[in-house]
C-alpha cells in the first residue's frame, strides 16, 4: 500500500523510542511470539539514546526479598507520592521488580553484592530500603543491544515519530514519522504500538541559558506527550512537575543516592544537614527550595568530611557512570571534593514519571486510554517509576501489545489524515527568511521559566499561557534550512505543546500538593476534601485541550500510621539549640 | 523575517590527525544522541556541526582512534 506514493510498512508492534523501556517492550514481545514482526523505531541511535546512554550508577526502587516487601514499596511511594497514585499499577511494578534484577542480572548487568553473593542493598528513602548500587553500570546500553540483534527486533534508526494514527473505530493503527538526516517521511502501519519516548524534559531553561544542558537527555523533549494528546489519549497529573535538585550548571544529578551510604549529604551554607532523607519527592524538593531562597543558603553536596578512600569510590562511581563529563566539569571549576562543598541548584522543570508522577495515563497492563496504545518509562504516569520501572513497563507493555497485535486484523488507515501530517512535517522547509526553530524555542523555554516555574501564581500563569498560545500563532513562520533544523522544528512544535499542557493542567488544580512540584502560593493548602484524585488533561470532541478528574483506584494497601511521614522531611532544632 | 549568522564555541573537538572518518568510520556520528556531529565536507573529518550538547560523551568514549575531546559547553563552565 501507498499513501501519497510514500509505501507503508507494516508491522505486528512498533515501538516507538528505543532508550530503556523500548528495547525491552520490544525483545519481550519477540519472546513472547517470535512470529510477531516488531519493529522499534529510535530519533538517535539505539546503541547510545535515551536517559541511560552511558549507564546508570544504581536502582533506586529494587525490592528484594530480604529488605523490603512488594506491599512496603506500594506502601512508601503512595506516601511520598501525596496519596495520588495508582496503586494496582505499583503493585504490578514491585511484584516484578526482582524478578526483572534477576534477568538482568542473568544478561551480565552488574549489581554491587555483598561478600556473600547477595545484593548489597543500602537505604536513602524516608522509610524502606530499596536502593542497590550499580558502580559498574556502563555496559547496560550494550548489553540491551545484543539483545534486540539476537531477538531479530527490525531497528529503525533516525527516524523521529511525529503523530500517531488510528482507526475508524479508534484503535491505535501506527504512525507517521520523518528521517532526522534526508527529511523522508515514513508511514508506519501497527497493530498495536508501545510509546517509549521518555520524558518531556525540554520544555522548561536551565538556569545555564544553554538550550541543550537539560537534565534529561534533550532528545527526550516530549514527542511521545504530544503524539499521545493529539491521538486522543489520557495524560494525567502533569502539573505534578518533575524538579530536580542537581549539581548546579552542569545540571546533572548530585546523586546523594550514591554518596548518601557513604556519609555524603544534602547541606546548607553552613555545612548543616536540612533535610532528614536525600531521596526526591515534592517535600524534599519544597524543603531544599526554601532552604536555596533562605539566609542558609543556597544548597550544597557536602563530601568534604570523609575520608580519602571513600572520597575515591565516589569519584569512581560518579565520574565514569551515568554522567561521566561530571569529573571535567569539577576539575574546570578546581573543585574538589575533599576541600570543598559543591554548589547544588534546582533543575527546570519536566514531565517524567521515572522521578514523580505525571505523563500520559496507563494502567498496570501498561495501556493508555487507546486502545492498542500501551506507554512504559518516563513518558508514561506510573509514579517514581526510575529504570528498574521503565524495564518492569517495558516488559509489561510487550506483553500486553503481543496480545493485542495477535488477535487483530491489519488496521485501515485515514489517507486524509496522514496528508495533512505530511504536510504539517514538511511546512517548515518551505519557509524561507522565518524564525529559526533555536530561537522559538528558546522564547517557549524562557516563558515556561517565567510563568510556570514554582512557586505557582494564578494570574502569572494565565498570562504564562496567553504568551505560550501567541508563540503558537507563530507557527506558519517557524523555518527550518536542512533536514537536522526540520528535527528541531518539529520538536519545538511538541514543546510548545507540552509547554501549553503545564500551564492548563496548573491552572486546573486549584490546591497546592506534592511539595514543591505543585506548589500554589494562592492555593496553599492541600485540599483532600475536592482533590484526592488525578487531573486529566486530553483533547476533547471539538478538538480542545480539556481537563478532568479520575478517581483515584481503592488502595489495595493501607497506609497506616506512616501516611504522613513524608510531611516531616526537615530535620528537627533541638528545643535547646 | 532575515536571519543572521552567530558564532559560536562548540565543545566537541575532533583531532584531525587521528580521526579516520575520511577511511570510512562513522562511530562518533552514528552514537551521538543529538545528532550534532557530521562529516565536514573540505577536510573529510568529523566535526561539531550544530551547537546542540548534552556532554554525555560516547562520542569520546566509543572512538576507535581517541581523537574526540568533550568540553564541557561554555556557557557551563
Amino acid at each position: 500500500m501507498n499513501v501519497n506514493d510514500i509505501p507503508v510498512i507494516d508491522t505486528d508492534v512498533l515501538v516507538i523510542g528505543g532508550g530503556t523501556a523500548g528495547p525491552m517492550a520490544a525483545v519481550t514481545a519477540k519472546e513472547q511470539n517470535p512470529g510477531l514482526r516488531v519493529i522499534l523505531l529510535e530519533k538517535a541511535n539505539v546503541k547510545r539514546s535515551g536517559a541511560i546512554s552511558m549507564g546508570m550508577d544504581g536502582l533506586n526502587n529494587a525490592i528484594v526479598p530480604g529488605h523490603a516487601t512488594p506491599e512496603q514499596y506500594v506502601k512508601e511511594i503512595t506516601i511520598a507520592n501525596d496519596g495520588i497514585v495508582h496503586q494496582p499499577a505499583l503493585m504490578a511494578y514491585a511484584q516484578r521488580s526482582f524478578p526483572m534484577i534477576e534477568k538482568l542480572d542473568s544478561w551480565g548487568v552488574h549489581f554491587q553484592k555483598d561478600e556473600t553473593g547477595d545484593y548489597d542493598m543500602k537505604k536513602v528513602h524516608h522509610l524502606g530500603t530499596y536502593v542497590l548500587p550499580m558502580p559498574e553500570g556502563h555496559n547496560v546500553k550494550k548489553i540491551l543491544y545484543r539483545r534486540l540483534r539476537r531477538n531479530r527486533v527490525e531497528i529503525e534508526n533516525r527516524f523521529q515519530a511525529t503523530r500517531l494514527l488510528k482507526d475508524d473505530q479508534g484503535r491505535i493503527a501506527g504512525m507517521v514519522g520523518v528521517n532526522t538526516r534526508t527529511a523522508e517521511p515514513i508511514i508506519i502501519r501497527a497493530k498495536a504500538v508501545i510509546m517509549a519516548t521518555g520524558a518531556a524534559g525540554r520544555i522548561g531553561l536551565p538556569t545555564s541559558g544553554y538550550l541543550f544542558g537539560t537534565y534529561e537527555n534533550p532528545a527526550n523533549n516530549g514527542d511521545g506527550h504530544a503524539m499521545a494528546y493529539h491521538v486522543g489519549a489520557d495524560l494525567a497529573n502533569l502539573e505534578c512537575f518533575q524538579i530536580n535538585p542537581l549539581l548546579k550548571d552542569y545540571n546533572g544529578p548530585a546523586c546523594a543516592y550514591v554518596t548518601g551510604p557513604l556519609g555524603g549529604f544534602t547541606s546548607n551554607a553552613y555545612g548543616e544537614r536540612f533535610i532528614e532523607c536525600d531521596y526526591w519527592s515534592g517535600q524534599m524538593m519544597l524543603e531544599f527550595f526554601k532552604e536555596l531562597e533562605s539566609g542558609s543558603g543556597p544548597v550544597f553536596l557536602k563530601l568534604d568530611h570523609l575520608a580519602e578512600e571513600t572520597i575515591q569510590e565516589i569519584e569512581t562511581v560518579l565520574h565514569t557512570n551515568e554522567r561521566p563529563s561530571r569529573g571535567r566539569f569539577h576539575d574546570g571549576r578546581h573543585t574538589d571534593y575533599r576541600s570543598r562543598m559543591v554548589e547544588m541548584h534546582i533543575s527546570e522543570i519536566g514531565f517524567c514519571s521515572g522521578h514523580s508522577a505525571s505523563g500520559v495515563w496507563v494502567d498496570e497492563t501498561g495501556a493508555t486510554t487507546v486502545p492498542g496504545l500501551y506507554g512504559a518509562g518516563d513518558m508514561a504516569s506510573v509514579a517514581h517509576s526510575y529504570m528498574l520501572g521503565a524495564f518492569v513497563y517495558g516488559q509489561i507493555c510487550g506483553e500486553s501489545a503481543a496480545a493485542f497485535a495477535a488477535e487483530r486484523e491489519v488496521p485501515t488507515l485515514d489517507e486524509a489524515y496522514i496528508a495533512a501530517e505530511l504536510e504539517r512535517i514538511r511546512a517548515p522547509l518551505a519557509v524561507t527568511d522565518g524564525i529559526p526553530p533555536a530561537q522559538m524555542e528558546y522564547k517557549v523555554r524562557r516563558l515556561v521559566n517565567d510563568y510556570l516555574q514554582p512557586p505557582k501564581v494564578t494570574r502569572k500563569m494565565e498570562i504564562g499561557l496567553e504568551r505560550i498560545l501567541a508563540v503558537r500563532e507563530d507557527l506558519p513562520r517557524l523555518c527550518a534550512a536542512d533536514p537536522h533544523e526540520l528535527l528541531r522544528a518539529l520538536e519545538v512544535q511538541s514543546i510548545i505543546d507540552c509547554a501549553e499542557m503545564a500551564a492548563r493542567a496548573s491552572l486546573f488544580r486549584t490546591e497546592s500538593r506534592w511539595g514543591l512540584y505543585h506548589y500554589r502560593v494562592d492555593y496553599p493548602e492541600q485540599n483532600e476534601q475536592d482533590w484526592f484524585c488525578h487531573s486529566r488533561l486530553y483533547k476533547d470532541e471539538h478538538g480542545n485541550m480539556a481537563s478532568g478528574t479520575r478517581p483515584v483506584a481503592p488502595y489495595i494497601v493501607e497506609l497506616g500510621e506512616e501516611k504522613d511521614a513524608y510531611q516531616k522531611l526537615r530535620v528537627k532544632k533541638a528545643a535547646n539549640a | 523575517m532575515p536571519t543572521a549568522n552567530q558564532r559560536t564555541s562548540v565543545p566537541v573537538i575532533v583531532d584531525e590527525e587521528k580521526c579516520i572518518a575520511d577511511k570510512g568510520c562513522t562511530v562518533c556520528i552514528d552514537v551521538c544522541p543529538l545528532d550534532v556531529l557530521w562529516i565536514n565536507p573540505e577536510t573529510g573529518k568529523a566535526h561539531m556541526k550544530y551547537d546542540e550538547c548534552w556532554y554525555c560523551m560516547p562520542c569520546e568514549a566509543d572512538c576507535p582512534t581517541d581523537a574526540v575531546t568533550v568540553d564541557i559547553p561554555y556557557l557551563l563552565r
